[in-house]
């Protein structure tokens, strides 16, 4: 019994945990103090000369609300892939979505503050963790493409790696932008949407050659997810505007590179698109003007339930 | 505000180079690359310390942990008022990893990064698993094959020595 005496923090030998009690240690940092910081600190967030601050907070909803609902999405297979190294690599890409949207949904706090949900007064939650976990299906701006259910592995890959060559295309004409902050981010989203990228496509061809089972998978695959693949390309007023003021991409304009890419990997893998009609909008309103699928609200609901029951907790 | 001594900058810089990445303790974060910059300025309150880093990659989960190392052991140098900053431009290369960072990481069984390869125009598609000119840490063969692009931290792909059979870690090229 003696042990399990020493072992008690109230001892005066204390016990191994005690360092995590004591933010003041070495040890303490592991369990406190590694709060949520502004991941924006320091970085100049002025709103280019002659650009309307609002509209640039949509355009980093849009960005960032590709980023972290696909990065949701793809964390549904933390301990469910089909082996530890895909396990290892989804959650990577995932890891990389996130944190790209961090800083857009930051940028976008940061240009338009009245982005921002209200809290109640005193809430310790960032500005940007208020926006991912406290806005309504509607003001989320993300296209429809992301927000679809995981499927099987062969839809994953196909929907990541359509959802790759259109990012990289994008963040490759961003890195240019007149703001700053989004030429940033953008420049170093180049660097990882291109592994992304690479990752799908092998995979993509490795599917679509490897057995008559895996082939019929990604060929349902690619039928399930092409309805989405032409809002990709469908230019809303604000990613219009922001291109026209030297801060944003016209999607429209990177139409010609993606295919490129895609019929490269396509023909590689032997398949055809898929003559499956686009999935229509509302009256022409579609993901970028809040108009979801009923997926997003499932999605939605699982990811902000307990940041909704707590909207003052310190995690 | 005025320029303070040297003396008082060189040793915020000292510090702030001996902190250690949190994933790869045998890295410092100047060794890393990350830690860009260390200013001393004094004012009415005494030095103030601003710290800029830069992010290897944009979900690091380490960043906190980055900034609370720097201003804890700043801190017990007896700088009393700490500011870290982050840099986002240029973003984090691996190129930037010192050579200093590059013995420590093979003495610790992880492989070096290659040089970040360039391209002109649309970033190249590649469907064959990357040539790197790899190194297996244990046996020092240079025939590897790659397991996987994305290994345990954002930074690393996974490698297994075809030679020895070894798997080990290789700090991707970004």
């Amino acid at each position: 019994m003696a042990d399990l005496h020493d072992a008690n923090p109230a001892h005066e030998q204390g016990s191994v945990y005690d360092g995590l009690l004591d933010p003041g240690t070495v040890d303490g940092h592991w369990a406190f103090g590694t709060s949520f910081e502004d991941p924006l600190a320091g970085v100049d967030t002025t709103v280019p000369e002659g650009v309307d601050a609002g509209e640039l907070a949509s355009y980093c909803l849009m960005l960032g609300d590709d980023a972290l609902v696909l990065s949701q999405r793809l964390t549904e297979w933390c301990s469910n892939a089909p082996d530890l190294e895909e396990d290892i690599a989804v959650a990577n890409i995932a890891l990389d979505l996130l944190g790209q949207a961090r800083l857009l949904l930051a940028r976008a706090a940061a240009a338009d503050e009245s982005v921002v949900p209200a809290l109640p007064d005193g809430s310790p939650v960032p500005p940007e963790d208020a926006l991912a976990y406290f806005r309504d299906e509607p003001a989320f701006r993300n296209v429809r493409l992301v927000e679809a259910p995981n499927g099987d592995f062969a839809l994953t890959i196909t929907r990541l790696f359509l959802f790759a060559c259109w990012r990289l295309a994008l963040l490759g004409r961003l890195a240019t932008s007149s703001d700053q902050v989004l030429a940033a981010v953008a420049a170093k989203g180049v660097k990882e949407v291109t592994y992304h990228r690479d990752y799908a496509a092998r995979w993509l061809v490795t599917l679509a050659q490897g057995t008559e089972e895996s082939r019929r998978r990604t060929e349902a695959a690619l039928a399930t997810v092409w309805p989405a693949v032409g809002e990709l390309f469908a230019t809303h007023d604000v990613e219009e505007r922001m291109a026209a003021a030297g801060v944003g991409v016209d999607p429209a304009s990177v139409h010609e590179e993606v295919d490129e890419v895609v019929d490269h990997v396509f023909a590689t893998a032997g398949i055809e698109r898929p003559g499956v009609p686009a999935m229509s909008g509302v009256r022409g309103r579609a993901g970028r003007d809040g108009l979801h699928t009923e997926a997003l609200g499932h999605l939605l609901a699982e990811m902000q339930s307990v940041a909704r029951a707590h909207p003052m907790g310190v995690w | 505000m005025t320029s303070t001594t040297t003396t008082s900058e060189e040793l915020a810089r000292e510090v702030a180079a001996r902190v250690t990445d949190p994933e790869m303790p045998m890295l410092t974060l100047a060794d890393l690359g990350v830690l860009r910059d260390v200013r001393v300025e004094d004012d009415a309150e005494g030095d103030r310390v601003t710290v800029w880093i830069t992010p290897t990659y944009s979900g690091c989960p380490a960043m906190a942990t980055m900034r609370d190392d720097l201003v804890h052991d700043l801190r017990q140098a007896g700088f009393a008022d700490v500011v870290v900053r982050v840099r986002l431009q240029p973003a984090w290369s691996s190129d930037w990893v010192s050579e200093r960072g590059r013995q420590a990481l093979a003495v610790h069984g992880l492989s070096a990064p290659g040089p970040v390869p360039r391209h002109e125009g649309p970033v190249p598609l590649s469907l064959l698993p990357t040539r790197r000119a790899v190194t297996c840490p244990r046996c020092g063969s240079a025939d590897g094959e790659l397991t996987s692009e994305f290994g345990p931290t954002a930074c690393t792909a996974l490698y297994r020595c075809t030679a020895c059979l070894e798997p080990y870690l290789h700090m991707k090229e970004i």
